[in-house]
């Protein structure tokens, strides 16, 4: 009978071993270890034993019933991993297939320059003045010490409506109207982004509208080195940290003195290239100490207050920093173009 | 303006400096030099030839066989082409070798059967620009006095051994419009001398007076007038070295006495004009303003109308130059002319600009009386001028001089501190290097403990205050000497207003809903400016536009957009989805600045949606649209205090246009384009919206406040409603709300059916409700009584019958 047991534990384990799936499985146990099963129907002739052989013989055949117990649940987990990555496999999916598109938009590359640039000057404690495209004549030109009849009022073609307002040909009135909002007390420190416009016929290098980026210091001892050390730090944060900047003496009415700024390139770190004309500098700004009479004019006292101011183009700065060649294509919103400049 | 490398040396020892180096001091120190330009180009093997024989070459009509002496061996046979070459000519000849420019190598060559062993060159083949060329060589070879040497460097000879400078001048700096004026400036920039020219005059005894008198009635448009006059002068070239001056300043040579006005002009920046004497007409000067109707016929033949707006120099009774522009014809020096007047004068600024814009003329001298000139050396110039003629045109200057002035130098004394110099600049200057740098300049000052008194010369009128002193002591320091700091301010934030803050939200809720910004210009046509306009007034309109296309601002950006659209779509982007931010314009009336009002506007084209693959494909439509604003009301909390009611409005879809109204006042609209207008702007379905930004930005909203997170299960119910096609689902919604105050917290549309199981003239609306109850769990006797009563509600305001 012990030869019988293990006769029928080697049998289940071998039937176990060969069950391709779970009801083949299912079968095994009923078969072997069911009340009807072999197990079963060898302990019923137990009786015919001595009796000191019967509890091993019991304990063989429960021995015999655990490892058969044991094999089923081992073979029915692998069954069922099975089971489970068939499935997986073959909910397979080509995961090279193109996604659903998220779409997004992005803003116009001249907004992208002047938040920047916007942010750039916040952080210094500047806040953001804006104000109307269509000036008068006094704010555009007189308080900015450009007198009916200047020559300077040359170097700007301007789009007027009637003799005195105009469409505004830089975002320097807002220096004035700012100044005469502080009433002679200062600090003031802005910048004004905002459309402009002049009588150019638009090519490649001209547009009859454009935009600027104007900046106004005004304290009590505020030196042109300040603007030398506030120039330094906006193009180190716009173009890089390794550029410098150089002043260039120049003229403007509404300052003096006067200065044009260039840029170390950052193209080719100053060795010369086409970027920068082979000079290794790149104009990007128009500065200087705010001049006297404009500080009067808006109501300041000359001799207890100075001020800096500074202007510059965002477009220019766009096409430097992107590589647009030409203007035209700010305005002709070329979804071509304006997608370029999604990216952070 | 251009200045020969030269020439200049003549003023200021510029040993040791090269051109180059000298182009970049100047520019550092304040003055632009636009370009440095060799005039020889790399140039060589050009000497001046003596044409021995010259006959018709035996094969050829329009060539000549010519003998040319070099100056070293045999005379050597050139063939020649220029229509002027003749025996005896004095001429530049480029020998076997030489190097013109553009690389041009001279070779020995055969020229229709006949050799020919170099070439006679004209002044452009030497590189001088047609426009500068004296007429009479213009469309041949250059001829040269008979007394130039054969065999020499023809190149020397036409002053071509030299460099020019290109000065891009600023407003102000007007005193560099002269050669003296440049030599001050780069006297001060190296910190040498000046050496200024001399004018001594021999005159005859003869009196000035008993030839002419001058009398000027528009004192205030003309200061000072003086004159000489120089008779017996022979008319003819000016010597070669004058002319290669002009010519390298850009300036055309006439004539002896024209060239020497010229030359005076380019040295002091005064212009001169030089007067036939026995052409005036009369004995006297008369300088006043044209009258209207008047007439005077200019140098350049042409007959030009007067107005009282214009300056004239008349002879008493007729103009015979229009002052300080150009001279007239009737009084202009010619080949014959024997006694000339010479007017040096000093013009004021605004009657110059008017005439120059008024006649389109714009002259050397006219620039140079616009810029304003220094009347402290108008005199001394008409010296040089009158000496140079003696000198080089034969004649003899009569004694005196005539004159009529008011002008009288006023000393300009501008006083500045050390302190306030370098409390402006930030540096750390002594007084010795201010005072070195004012020296330099040549400006006479005094020291006083620190303060500095400047005598401000005559010739540098852009300097009136301190500010003006300091700039000029910054630049000459050199900008690159200043420390960099940066503002010691007492610290306050920065920071956007709250209006930039939310447009900025608007702008990234928009790209991030899949919109690009465009921007589009403020000028338009009339015909469009208030085309979609939310708001019109009165068009903005330029005084004098550029073109009808540009002419007024806009009113509505839409019109712009959809020019953008149809310029994309014209370049297969078939879809787009555009948003720009910016002012229209709505006058308020003549004289005063228009209203800018901020619009936001979109258009919306072509596929919204697309991933095809999975077949999902989606077009725009009015509700994408509509959904686009949506999101934006919910990001400003204004929802719930919107609506949108159907409108019509022109250029737009009559049954598919809605306005959008805040708080029951239109704030904007949204719609599909009208099929004409589709087609007009070659697009297909298209939608557009625009809106007051500011209505929106400006809204209240209330501020967030946390509602507590449900603890008690909502129940949902659906309701499916068959109610009139006409009748809208907004309605609908409303009043299923409102019917279900206050256990019912949200009513959303899931279906909309109308079709064959419908009768005809009916639609369905299915909407899903959730009640809840924020105190307990509610029971379904609760809600089944509510939703009877909503029922009851839609049914007898709509007669909405359950769908069965
Ligand atoms: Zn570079």
């Amino acid at each position: 009978m012990k030869e019988r047991l293990y006769e029928l534990k080697q049998e289940a384990l071998r039937r176990i071993d060969e069950a391709k799936d779970v009801k083949a499985l299912n079968d095994v146990r009923v078969a072997y270890l069911g009340k009807k099963g072999p197990i079963t129907e060898v302990l019923r002739g137990m009786g015919a034993l001595p009796p000191e052989e019967r509890p091993k013989l019991g304990a063989l055949a429960n021995e015999v019933r655990a490892a058969i117990q044991q094999a089923l649940e081992a073979k029915q987990a692998k069954l069922e991993q099975e089971e489970v990555e068939r499935k997986l496999a073959a909910e397979a999916i080509d995961v090279t297939l193109p996604g659903r598109p998220v779409s997004l938009g992005n803003p116009h590359p001249l907004t992208r320059v002047i938040e920047e640039i916007e942010d750039l000057f916040i952080g210094m404690g500047y806040t953001v003045a804006e104000g109307p495209e269509v000036e008068t004549d006094y704010y555009n030109f007189e308080a900015l010490n450009l007198p009916k009849g200047h020559p300077a009022r040359d170097m700007q073609d301007s789009f007027y409506i009637t003799e005195e307002i105009l469409l505004r040909t830089h975002t320097s009135p807002m220096q004035a109207r700012t100044m005469e909002k502080h009433r002679g007390r200062g600090p003031v420190k802005i910048i004004c982004p905002g459309k402009v416009y002049r009588r150019d016929t638009d090519d490649a290098t001209h547009s009859h509208q454009f935009t600027q980026i104007e900046g106004l210091v005004v304290d009590r001892n505020i030196r042109m080195s300040d603007l030398k050390g506030t120039l330094r730090e906006f193009a180190r944060k716009l173009f890089g940290e390794g550029r410098d900047i150089r002043f260039r003496p120049s003229f403007f009415p509404f300052t003096e003195p006067s200065v044009e700024v260039d840029v170390s390139c950052f193209r080719c770190e100053g060795r010369g290239c086409g970027v920068c004309k082979g000079t290794g500098w790149i104009e990007i700004l128009g500065a200087g100490m705010v001049h006297p009479n404009v500080l009067e004019m808006a109501g300041f006292d000359s001799k207890t207050y100075t001020g800096f101011a500074f202007g510059m183009g965002p477009e220019r700065i766009a096409m430097l920093k992107y590589g647009i060649d030409d203007i035209r294509h700010f305005y002709q919103n070329d979804l071509r173009f304006l997608r370029q400049f999604l990216r952070v | 303006m251009l200045v020969s490398y030269r020439w200049l040396s003549e003023y200021v020892d510029l040993t040791g400096v090269t051109a180059a180096e000298l182009a970049d001091r100047i520019t550092k120190s304040g003055i632009e030099v636009e370009r440095v330009e060799a005039l020889d180009r790399g140039m060589n093997g050009v000497v001046i030839g003596h044409v021995l024989e010259c006959e018709p070459h035996p094969n050829a009509d329009k060539l000549r066989k010519c003998l040319v002496d070099l100056g070293e061996g045999e005379p050597v046979q050139i063939i020649c082409g220029a229509p002027n070459v003749a025996k005896g000519q004095k001429v530049a000849v480029a020998k076997v070798g030489a190097v013109l420019p553009g690389n041009f190598k001279i070779k020995r060559a055969k020229l229709r059967g006949e050799e020919s062993n170099g070439m006679i060159c004209s002044l452009q083949e030497l590189g001088v620009e047609t426009k500068v060329v004296p007429k009479e060589y213009a469309d041949g070879i250059f001829v040269f006095p008979s007394d130039a040497p054969v065999g020499a460097d023809a190149l020397e000879w036409l002053g071509l051994h030299d460099e020019v400078l290109e000065l891009s001048l600023t407003p102000n700096r007007a005193d560099c419009l002269s050669m003296i004026g440049v030599a001050y400036e780069v006297a001060a920039i190296l910190g040498r001398e000046v050496k200024l020219p001399k004018a001594a005059v021999k005159e005859t005894n003869e009196n000035v007076h008993d030839y002419i008198s001058v009398r000027v009635e528009a004192p205030e448009d003309n200061p000072l007038y003086a004159g000489r006059i120089v008779k017996n002068v022979r008319i003819g070239p000016s010597p070669l070295w004058m002319q290669a001056r002009l010519m390298a300043a850009g300036i055309r040579p006439h004539n002896n006495v024209v060239d020497i006005t010229n030359y005076i002009l380019l040295e002091y920046g005064q212009p001169l004009h030089a007067f036939d004497y026995d052409r005036l007409g009369s004995q006297e000067i008369v300088v006043r303003r044209a009258k209207a109707g008047e007439t005077i016929v200019t140098l350049d033949d042409v007959e030009r109308k007067l107005t009282e707006d214009h300056l004239v120099i008349t002879n008493g009774r007729e103009p015979v130059a229009l002052a300080g522009v150009m001279g007239g014809a009737n009084s202009e020096v010619r080949d014959d002319t024997k006694t000339v007047f010479i007017e040096a004068a000093y013009f004021t600024s605004p009657v110059i600009r008017q005439a120059v814009k008024d006649h389109g003329l714009r002259s050397e001298a006219s620039t140079r009386f616009e810029k304003g000139i220094d009347p402290a050396r108008t005199k001394e110039a008409l010296e040089r001028a009158a000496a140079l003629m003696a000198e080089y045109a034969g004649g003899e200057v009569v004694g005196g001089v005539v004159e009529a002035s008011v002008w009288r130098e006023e000393p300009v004394a501008v006083t500045v501190t050390l302190e306030r110099i370098n409390g402006v600049l930030g540096t750390a200057m002594s007084k010795e290097e201010v005072a070195v740098i004012l020296s330099n300049l040549q400006f006479p000052f005094t020291e006083d403990n620190g303060t500095f008194t400047i005598d401000v010369p005559s010739r540098r009128r852009d300097i009136a205050i301190e500010e003006d002193i300091i700039e000029e002591v910054a630049r000459l320091y050199g900008y690159d000497r200043l420390p960099a700091t940066l503002p010691v301010a007492e610290a306050k934030p920065g920071g956007l207003t709250p209006h930039q803050a939310k447009r900025r939200r608007v702008r990234r809720y928009l790209e991030g809903a899949g919109l690009f910004q465009a921007i589009t210009y403020s000028l338009t046509s009339p015909d469009k400016a208030a085309r979609f306009a939310l708001e019109t007034a009165e068009l903005v309109r330029l005084a004098l536009p550029m073109s009808e296309e540009r002419s007024v601002l806009r009113q509505s950006l839409i019109p712009h957009l959809l020019e953008a659209a149809s310029y994309n779509r014209a370049r297969q982007v078939e879809n787009v989805a555009l948003y720009e931010i910016g002012s229209v314009y709505l006058s308020k009336g003549e004289g005063v600045q228009p209203a800018e009002k901020e619009r936001l506007a979109g258009v919306l084209t072509g596929l919204w949606h697309a991933h095809l693959w999975q077949g999902e494909k989606k077009a725009v439509d009015f509700y994408v649209a509509k959904g686009i604003l949506d999101g934006l009301f919910d990001l400003f909390g204004l929802a719930a205090r919107i609506e949108y009611k159907p409108a019509k409005r022109a250029d737009l879809h009559p049954g598919r246009t809605a306005e959008i109204a805040l708080d029951g006042k239109v704030i904007g609209f949204v719609g599909q384009l009208h099929p004409a207008v589709q087609k007009e702007y070659d697009l297909k379905e298209t939608y557009v919206f625009e809106l007051a930004l500011a209505d929106l930005l400006n809204a209240e909203s209330e501020a967030i406040r946390y509602e507590p997170i449900p603890r008690f299960p909502s129940v949902v119910r659906d309701i499916a409603l068959v109610v009139d096609e006409m009748v809208e689902a907004g309605a609908l919604k409303q009043a299923i709300a409102e019917a279900g105050k206050p256990l019912v917290k949200d009513v959303s549309l899931f279906d909309v059916y109308q079709g064959e199981r419908l009768p005809a003239g009916k639609k369905s609306l299915a909407f899903s409700l959730r009640f809840y109850d924020p105190e307990r769990t509610l029971t379904d006797e609760e809600v089944t009584a509510v939703y009877e009563r909503v029922l009851a509600a839609v049914e007898q305001q709509f007669g909405a019958v359950l769908r069965g």
